[in-house]
């Protein structure tokens, strides 16, 4: 029980970083949105399917 | 030059057109891994307390969200109170000293116990076990069933989406590919859909990743996972209940032929580049020391790269419909004037959510299947990389 809460915080902390540093990207460089936007989301969803891993085995 | 482009790939139809092989090939594996496939729901003694509304609704709620998840035997579309079921069985097809296959209505909803033989089948959970003439199951301590189960190759309500999904796609690019060839390379009707979504998986997946040199072997598998699991995940969503890619042993399948075909087309290099990360950098004794920690580690990769696909698909799928039928049965527990529409509220910006990530995960298993074809096909030059460094 425990460990699934502290697992949601990892991967809530994790996602919000890259989408932190997405956003200044973007920022920076409006033209890049579109590669910034994608690479975001194949990180996004790395760090969800390790989540996802040990929620599950828990 | 736009003309050129849409010459240059509309007539080659070895790449273009989705492998009917491929899917012939993952069809096998995903029938053959259902004798593994499991329901996740922990077994609970219904026992008749004194429940209340509430409770009763809970219980309801959660044995819908398991018809949702779990495969079953028999395609039913709906079931109102009465337990009549709309719907058709599917045959069980079983292989336990012979070939048996009947109608799985003989089993009426997991009520009777079916004798073929001079053995006794019935239902438990969703599985079919040998048993006695009573139908007795035995649990161990764990709470764990005891009971042999029969080599189970039948038909289930998963494989019959697949099939279907497989026959769709079929269907669907190959009369793409002849529009293509009946209008000289210009798309019409639905291709204009599809054909941004090909493009794309070529220019933006296929090359970065793969190289331009080799691209074209992989193209055909990348495509077809790429549409079948989107098109799977999408019938997931609908109330239909056929939950195809929350099943592990589909995405099993799915990720076997992932490794398989990495390692199977991989170069030398690959191979190389497994036992004997440093190269020539540093000299033969110093890198034993190393190898001892280091070869174990790439060897574990090589298996936990396709498992980490496998859970990734698995767990979002599953997951995702677990809290959206849940958010669903909460209208129900609420029945107010106030929590009902907020929920409904909740729920429908759930689902559109959903929508978005079942075609992000076909996305993110595809990308992630070019990547490891692309690291395993790569050719180094090293030569000509330490003159350039230097």
């Amino acid at each position: 029980m425990v460990g699934a809460g502290l697992v949601v915080i990892g991967v809530g902390l994790g996602i919000g970083m890259i989408g932190k540093g997405a956003m200044e990207g973007i920022a920076r460089q409006p033209e890049a949105a579109g590669k910034i936007q994608t690479a975001m989301l194949i990180a996004a969803a790395l760090i969800e399917g390790i989540g996802f891993a040990a929620l599950f085995a828990v | 030059m736009y003309l050129k482009t849409y010459a240059n790939f509309a007539p080659q139809k070895n790449w273009l057109i989705i492998n009917p092989m491929r899917q012939l090939i993952t069809l096998c594996f995903i029938l053959i891994f259902q004798v593994f496939s499991f329901a996740s729901k922990p077994t609970e003694d219904v026992s008749t307390e004194n429940l209340d509304r509430k409770e009763l609704m809970k219980r309801e709620i959660k044995e819908v969200i398991s018809h949702h998840l779990v495969d079953s035997y028999d395609f039913t579309i709906l079931s109102d109170k009465e337990g009549h079921h709309y719907g058709f069985p599917l045959p069980v097809i079983l292989f336990d000293n012979g070939l048996k296959i009947f109608s799985s209505s003989e089993f009426h909803h997991g009520e009777k116990v079916v004798e073929k033989g001079g053995q006794y089948y019935a239902i438990y959970h969703g599985k079919i076990y040998k048993t006695d003439a009573q139908g007795t199951i035995h649990h161990n301590e764990k709470h764990i069933v005891t009971n042999e189960r029969p080599l189970d190759l039948s038909i289930t309500k998963n494989v019959v989406m697949i099939i279907i999904t497989g026959l769709l796609m079929l269907w669907l690019f190959a009369s793409l590919a002849k529009s293509y060839a009946k209008n000289n390379g210009v798309p019409k009707g639905f291709g204009r859909f599809f054909e941004p979504l090909v493009m794309y998986i070529k220019d933006e997946i296929a090359i970065p990743n793969i190289g331009e040199k080799r691209y074209k072997l992989y193209m055909p598998y990348l495509l077809t996972v790429f549409f079948f699991i989107w098109i799977l995940n999408m019938f997931g969503l609908t109330p239909l209940g056929v939950n195809v890619t929350g099943n592990i042993a589909v995405t099993f399948g799915l990720a076997i032929l992932t490794f398989l075909i990495t390692n199977f087309t991989g170069k030398k290099d690959y191979w190389k580049h497994l036992f004997d990360p440093l190269g020539d950098s540093m000299p033969w004794i110093a890198k034993i020391p190393l190898y001892i920690i280091l070869i174990p580690i790439e060897i574990l990769g090589v298996f936990i790269k396709p498992f980490s696909l496998l859970i990734r698909l698995y767990a979002n799928m599953s997951a995702g419909h677990v809290v959206l039928m849940s958010l669903i049965g909460l209208i129900f527990i609420f029945q107010s004037w106030v929590g009902g529409p907020m929920s409904f509220a909740l729920t429908f910006v759930i689902v559109l959510i959903k929508v978005m990530v079942c075609l992000l995960q076909a996305y993110i298993f595809t990308m992630l299947s070019a990547l490891y074809f692309g690291m395993a096909s790569e050719e180094h030059d090293h030569g000509h990389e330490h003159e350039t460094a230097h």
